[in-house]
């Protein structure tokens, strides 16, 4: 069976470990920045050896699209561009790390809330974003591994979050269904599931528990 | 191969785990640096960060005192956040510390900084992140490689400067310029079609994963027309050397292990792991942490991937007591930089 292609929009640590690892489970991987394709060219051919350097229209009409610029910079993305596309949202917002963004900062709702309503048209699914770059091409394992590492997912559209269930197991790891794209916020930066590794057991225990309605 | 250290200042902890003052901190850094050139090192260098912790804030103020106490070493920052800083600033600070320094000894390293407490604390908006350090840096390699003290330079992030001097020049005409990054690959390529050497902060992970990113470094300057002396690598990592590996494990965990409390406690992280620790500080791990027989041959170990001419470790963090930084620099200059320069004459 043929694996799909993987479009990825930016090219900094984890855009291009998720590259890697996509590679190396089989995809064909386009990667793009706001550079031009001929810009990037040199960087994909040595950073991410496989990968080919397009420009970001052609990124966003693969099969699957990964987003991992700097959450600062998320306006250039083009919502034409991604609309109706199955597009995992990689990004967060870390004000302690990274400054406050108003945008993010004034809002209640999670970062891929306000992500998807930018990105309106787009089948937004969170996930990949509770994984170190680092770790992300070291911590993956074969299906059925005891020690497997499970990711969560989060996404208002089952079609799409069901399709990138699948990237996420075969980069390696167990993909856990948090519920609503609401759910993501149960992931995000200072949440216990994002500051630890966990197998899939774990995993749906602490979103079991997260999800408990505080007792009165 | 140079080595060397660098730090951002390390404020001392009383017995009940308070903090000391934050000028003993500066004076200790002082008192490493000129300890390190007596010891022999190649290149030191200082700061800049801004927290009670790691408050060597002005690497300028502190490279010029240390030009004037020191003979040989190397002195630089690591690095000048130039995104929030003024560039005509930086370039007078360090070319008045190489005039002191007899001329030769002073470099700058330009960077975006780990974190982002400079915009608050000097005002700038973090929206305009990308433009405030490519337009300073633009600013800042304009002045350096003027061939006269009137410098001419207009941005949207800074008013322009029309043909006015800044001095002094240095000695030797300019000053090296180098590029700090923690790894990006973008950045990367950025330095090497800007023709600067680069400085690779590596603080996590197998350093040897480093090897494309200076690769890419490399050919993008050669794309762009760069060949000469200046394409260079240096690596810049945590690390302490001590007689024994036991020893050094149990000078350097407790110090990282209040970095990363404060760290966790400030960024929302969980409590640090000891394991995680060791598995840094054993090979192929992040950490320069051993004897000096083990820290020079991983150091050669890492040359054989990135290429690299300069080695410096960050040692003393979380409040560690400074003479186990005074003896790591003794160890480094004594007996690490002979093992690495033997083990590569051999290769």
């Amino acid at each position: 069976m043929e694996l799909g292609v993987i479009g990825i929009l930016g090219a900094g640590r984890v855009g291009t470990a998720v590259a890697r690892q996509a590679l190396k489970a089989g995809y064909r991987v386009r990667i793009a920045t706001a550079k031009s394709a001929d810009e990037i060219a040199l960087l994909a051919e040595i950073i991410t050896p496989g990968a080919e350097a397009v420009d970001a229209a052609e990124a966003a009409a693969a099969d699957l699209v990964v987003v991992a610029v700097p959450l600062h910079k998320y306006r250039t993305l083009r919502p034409d561009l991604l609309a109706g596309r199955t597009v995992v949202d990689a990004m967060n917002y870390w004000a302690q790390t990274d400054g406050v963004i108003a945008d993010f900062d004034d809002d209640a709702r999670g970062s891929s809330e306000v992500i998807q309503e930018f990105l309106a048209g787009a089948r937004l699914v969170k996930s990949l974003n509770h994984i170190g770059y680092r770790e992300l091409e070291v911590d993956g394992r074969e299906a059925g591994s005891a020690d497997r590492r499970a990711l969560a997912l989060a996404s208002d559209d089952d079609d799409a979050k069901a399709k990138v269930a699948g990237f996420i197991d075969r980069l390696g790891y167990d993909p856990i269904d948090a519920g609503p794209l609401s759910a993501g916020r149960l992931f995000q930066p200072g949440t216990a599931i994002f500051n630890a590794a966990h197998t899939a057991e774990q995993l749906r225990g602490l979103l079991a528990e997260a999800n408990e309605p505080a007792l009165p | 191969m140079e080595i060397g250290a660098y730090s951002f200042g390390d404020t001392q902890l009383n017995p009940d785990g308070s903090q000391r003052e934050t000028s003993e901190a500066v004076r200790n850094l002082f008192e490493a640096i000129v300890h390190a050139d007596v010891a022999g090192l190649d290149y030191f260098g200082i700061g800049e960060h801004h927290t009670t912790s790691m408050p060597a804030s002005s690497p300028g103020a502190i490279v010029a005192a240390a030009a004037a106490a020191t003979k040989q070493i190397k002195l630089g920052s690591a690095a000048s956040i130039i995104s929030t800083d003024d560039p005509v600033r930086v370039f007078q600070q360090f070319a008045t510390a190489d005039a002191i320094s007899g001329g030769g000894r002073i470099e700058i390293t330009a960077g975006r900084g780990s974190s982002v407490e400079t915009f608050p604390l000097f005002g700038y908006d973090l929206g305009d992140y990308d433009e405030l350090y490519a337009q300073k840096l633009d600013l800042l390699m304009t002045i350096n490689n003027s061939a006269a003290p009137e410098v001419t330079w207009s941005g949207s992030r800074r008013p322009a400067i029309a043909d006015l001097a800044v001095v002094p020049r240095p000695a030797s005409g300019r000053l090296p310029i180098w590029l700090a990054t923690g790894g990006n690959a973008g950045s990367s390529a950025r330095a090497g079609q800007l023709g600067l050497p680069v400085s690779f902060g590596i603080i996590g992970g197998a350093p040897h994963r480093f090897a494309p990113l200076a690769e890419l470094y490399r050919r993008s300057a050669a794309q762009a027309g760069h060949a000469g002396p200046e394409i260079q690598v240096s690596v810049a990592a945590l690390g302490l050397v001590a007689p024994t590996k036991q020893e050094a494990l149990e000078r350097f965990y407790p110090g990282w292990r209040n970095l990363n409390v404060e760290m966790g406690r400030l960024r929302g992280w969980p409590a640090p792991d000891k394991r995680a620790f060791l598995a840094q500080a054993d090979a192929p791990g992040a950490y320069y942490v051993g004897d000096p027989d083990e820290v020079a041959e991983r150091i050669v170990h890492l040359h054989g991937h990135l290429g690299h001419m300069r080695h410096f470790l960050q040692t003393d963090i979380g409040g560690l007591p400074h003479e186990h930084l005074l003896e790591s620099i003794t160890l480094l200059a004594a007996e690490v930089k002979p093992r690495v320069t033997r083990l590569l004459s051999r290769k």
